[in-house]
């Protein structure tokens, strides 16, 4: 029997997700159900003067209208914490109707609960309200004095300032220096699948929510505590959720307010949010600028880098999405400093979204880092060997496993870096350009106790389970894997169920690394399951492996047998028969080591593009990509290859399409929706060769795992713009490149 | 109050038609409440009540179960309602239900044979032509349309008229393989890629 990790098993939630039978948060058949509406503030400041909701009410169908004066008011709201940590993790630490004030424009003010979605819709229309409003802060530019550094950012996990060594000495002594401003346009994550919560209380103090999530226990901490309930009292399921990549990371206000519009109505609430309200409802990536300044000698060899950012965060809280984080242990350079700046606005919370923080801040690296190829005249890819860093350049400490070079070389033959010209192609009207970048994304290691079931029948059959959600991740097909190879059993034998707050804990799958924290649990699981029932056979005087050494006997196809000689033995089935036993069963915990065991993590890749643009009229055709990434084991080749170029194809949106314009007159989004919105659509897409360089890695987990989600996001983005720059001689310095920047 | 006036499942072929239609009077007036509507889904005959207004994605989904017709935008800009009406394919959240009656509508639900999947949803499931799973029946009602439209001769057509329907875990190369292989005849096994 082949393993089972490393293979190409189909999804096994594919089926019914091809059929159409998966069922989505809003999908879920209920006895009574009716549907929850949300209206939207219509200004960015001020205070509500009056609102009239004598006509909603009055409208077929309409159970009932909330708004701040007869809502039940929220017992407490907990800190901002991002979900890794397992605890309640609201995304801002405002919560909407509370009081008749206005933060932010799309900010919830009534709730409409009717029998049928068109009816609450309605009857939302007919709310009159009246507003005084106050001057509002939504764009950068408004308010550029007003900029501070913030103590700490990302929910306190991180400083908003770090440096070593002596930045400006070192950069009044560098030989060559560049210094660029790259400016950043917001973006928005639209997953297809709209946030969506079904709310149904069994009992006053007996909830379940359907929640789209990327952590059902995420939802239940963070409604309990905003409820004031036990958790043992609310129950979160997820059975299959369209897409994140961020916007569900955090608990937004929807869930709860599901939840009491349900308890005061007395009915199941299903409240799904409208595209519009993704725009305002669940984050984004803030509008940021950032400097780089990269000092160096006459080789290339990096010696100095100062890294600032500004963006615009809400009245709330001090976020920032992490953007300097993996760009300050990019290259070896002994002399850094790194400080965030923040400027308070009318808006949510931004919050995590795809490569949250990489995507921006090695986009703005690595394109620095080709100007500064070009200003000594190497080749990009030698500038980067050269500063290729042995060990972590903050702590000094070892990488856990790095990979980039062989990354680099991997991605060098498919694209064929070495035929690229100094000078850039023309063919016709199309001028033709190649540009390549690094990748780096952290390792980030939940900070509790992992959790897995494993449950293996009589008959041969395997459950295993853990509160994970599947957002696309394919998680529930690699832990099929996992826990098949470690109990020694087909993948048809083994069922892997997650999507529960009621199963054992996990964290909120984020950061890349949700298969990681579950896989560990998994696989410790299913392995303490197989060598208990090891145990057994050897200690069972009618079993043919008694007395033997239980670290001599294998579990091939279900069946344990001594290693050397494999015709002894018998199967878990026959065993469990004969000893009249039903099922055996063990909760597998796994202790994450800490963050700084003495390593530096991070995961490695490189990414290559070719570019067209239109001589005439700017438009950008990207040709092909190319990234190659050393992301540790990887467990199934099929579900992380498709991962990875998901996130590349995401670099080509950040790169040329994805930007939520503000009006600043009326302190909203002017392009809300996905007409407006651009991502990449099929004929935006070319074909996308991926890569992945498997390192061994004995420090972040007992498999090794690094995580795949996020790093096909970081560096594409730059290696397009610098593509763009050998096409066309014009550095990039604002996202996305549209295409009147090149006219 | 504005009155929905309907006639029934005769389409109007032109605007130069619908100029020199009967006179208002002889058409049938239904709504704006709840009225009895007729539906032919995935070759079942199946009735609801529900106002003029309800659009057929919102019938498909709350009234008659058949979840696999997703909502994205509701907006007609991300093809996730994609279904098949008398087999072409339109965007179920900007088609009202009662339009639809007479008409032959296909949902995801309807496209497999039994527990044997349509060829096309074993090319995606081969192809890793998805991920979250979301915009997948779409995406496949469209795949399969293209076939019967002849839009699938090579890449660059597939590309284009693939590109109503948004694939935001951007799964795309794989869709275009899994439509290759359906054209092409091809059997089990994983992608190309």
């Amino acid at each position: 029997m082949s393993p089972a990790i490393g293979g190409t098993l189909n999804r096994v939630d594919g089926r019914a997700k091809v059929r159409g039978d998966a069922r989505y948060s809003a999908e879920v058949p209920l006895t009574g159900l009716v549907h929850a509406v949300l209206v939207n503030a219509t200004v960015a400041s001020g205070r509500i003067t009056s609102i009239d909701t004598a006509e909603a009410e009055r409208a077929d169908g309409v159970l009932a209208v909330f708004t701040h004066r007869n809502l039940d008011p929220v017992a407490s709201v907990p800190k901002l914490l991002p979900s890794l940590a397992g605890l309640a993790a609201p995304g801002q630490t405002f919560f909407p109707m509370q009081d008749d004030a206005v933060h932010y424009s799309g900010q919830p003010i009534a709730i409409v609960v009717a029998d049928t979605v068109e009816r609450a819709d309605h009857a939302g229309t007919l709310i009159r309200v009246e507003y005084a409003t106050t001057p509002a802060i939504t764009l950068l530019d408004q308010a550029r004095d007003e900029a501070y550094v913030p103590e700490r950012i990302f929910g306190g996990l991180l400083p908003g300032h770090g440096s070593r060594g002596d930045v400006a000495k070192a950069l009044a002594e560098a030989e060559v220096c560049v210094d660029a401003t790259y400016r950043f346009a917001p973006n928005h994550h639209n997953p297809i699948e709209p946030s969506a919560s079904t709310a149904v209380w069994e009992d006053v103090d007996r909830l379940t929510i359907y929640d789209s999530t990327q952590g059902p226990n995420a939802t239940q901490f963070t409604v309990a505590a905003l409820l004031g309930l036990p958790p043992i009292s609310i129950r979160v399921v997820s059975h299959a959720v369209g897409g994140s990549f961020g916007s569900k990371a955090m608990i937004w206000h929807h869930p709860a307010l599901a939840a009491l519009a349900a308890r005061q109505v007395g009915r199941p609430v299903r409240l799904a949010l409208t595209r519009e309200q993704m725009f305002t409802s669940c984050g984004h990536r803030e509008e940021q600028e950032q400097r780089i300044t990269i000092g160096a000698g006459a080789d290339g060899r990096i010696t100095a880098l100062r890294h600032h950012k500004l963006s615009l965060t809400s009245r709330f809280d001090d976020w920032a999405e992490p953007s300097l984080q993996s760009p300050a242990v990019a290259y070896s350079s002994p002399h850094y400093e790194g400080t965030y700046h923040l400027i308070r606005g009318n808006t949510i919370t931004p919050t995590f979204m795809r490569a949250p923080g990489e995507a921006t801040g090695m986009f703005a690296l690595e394109c620095a880092m080709d100007e500064l190829a070009e200003r000594i005249g190497i080749d990009p890819l030698e500038l980067r060997l050269r500063n290729y860093s042995e060990t972590d350049p903050e702590s000094g400490h070892p990488w856990s496993s790095t990979g980039l070079k062989e990354c680099y070389q991997r991605a060098s033959e498919l694209f064929g870096w070495r035929d690229r010209e100094s000078r850039p192609r023309r063919e016709g009207q199309w001028l033709i350009g190649s540009g390549m970048a690094s990748a780096l994304y952290p390792v980030t290691q939940p900070v509790n106790p992992q959790r897995a079931r494993a449950r293996l029948y009589n008959d041969g059959t395997a459950v295993v389970e853990a509160g994970v959600s599947e957002f696309g991740t394919g998680v529930f097909t690699a832990m099929t894997q996992v826990a098949a190879d470690a109990l020694g059993l087909p993948v048809e034998r083994v069922r892997f169920v997650g999507g529960s707050s009621d199963l054992p804990n996990v964290t909120a799958a984020v950061g890349s690394a949700g298969t990681s924290a579950v896989g560990s649990a998994v696989h410790i699981a299913a392995t303490q399951l197989r060598d208990e029932l090891i145990g057994r056979a050897v200690a069972d005087a009618h079993s043919p492996l008694h007395g033997a050494d239980p670290g001599a006997v294998a579990v091939q196809d279900g069946r344990m047998v001594l290693r050397d000689r494999p015709d002894v033995g018998e199967t878990y089935a026959d065993m469990m028969a004969r000893t009249l036993t039903p099922d055996a069963e063990v909760l597998g915990t796994w202790t994450p080591p800490p963050q700084d065991a003495g390593y530096g993590v991070h995961t490695f890749g490189a990414q290559m593009a070719e570019v067209a643009v239109d001589a005439d009229l700017g438009v950008v055709r990207v040709r092909r990509m190319v990234g190659v990434f050393a992301p540790g084991r990887v467990l199934n080749r099929k579900t992380a290859h498709s991962q990875l170029m998901g996130g590349m194809l995401w670099g080509l949106g950040q790169a040329l399409m994805e930007a939520t314009r503000m009006d600043p007159r009326s302190g909203r989004w002017a392009n809300a929706s996905l007409g407006d919105y651009l991502v990449a659509v099929n004929a935006d897409a070319p074909d996308v060769v991926v890569d992945t360089i498997e390192v061994h890695d004995e420090v972040v987990n007992p498999l090794g795992m690094k995580g795949v989600g996020e790093i096909g996001v970081v560096g594409a983005a730059a290696a397009i713009a610098n593509a763009v720059h050998h096409a066309t001689g014009r550095r990039q310095y604002e996202l996305p490149i549209t295409l009147e920047k090149l006219l | 109050m504005v009155s929905f006036v309907m006639r029934g499942c005769e389409s109007v072929k032109s605007y130069e038609a619908l100029r020199t239609a009967p006179n208002p009077d002889h058409a049938v007036v239904r709504g704006p409440g709840e009225v009895e509507v007729r539906l032919q889904v995935n070759g079942e005959s199946r009735t609801t009540n529900i106002e003029p207004r309800v659009s057929l994605l919102d019938a498909l989904r709350d009234r008659l179960d058949l979840t696999g017709t997703k909502k994205g935008c509701n907006q007609g800009a991300c093809g996730a309602c994609t279904v098949w009406v008398d087999g072409r394919r339109v965007l179920a959240c900007l088609t009202l239900a009662i339009t639809c009656e007479n008409r032959e509508v296909t949902t995801i639900e309807g496209l497999s044979d039994g527990d044997t999947l349509h060829p096309m949803q074993q090319a995606f499931l081969d192809c890793d032509a998805f991920q979250c799973g979301y915009c997948t029946p779409g995406q496949i009602l469209s795949a399969v349309a293209l076939l019967t439209e002849g839009h699938a001769g090579d890449d660059t057509e597939i590309r284009e008229w693939m590109s109503g329907n948004i694939c935001r875990c951007a799964a795309y190369p794989h869709i275009r393989a899994a439509i290759r292989r359906v054209r092409d005849g091809g059997g089990g096994g994983d992608a190309a890629s």
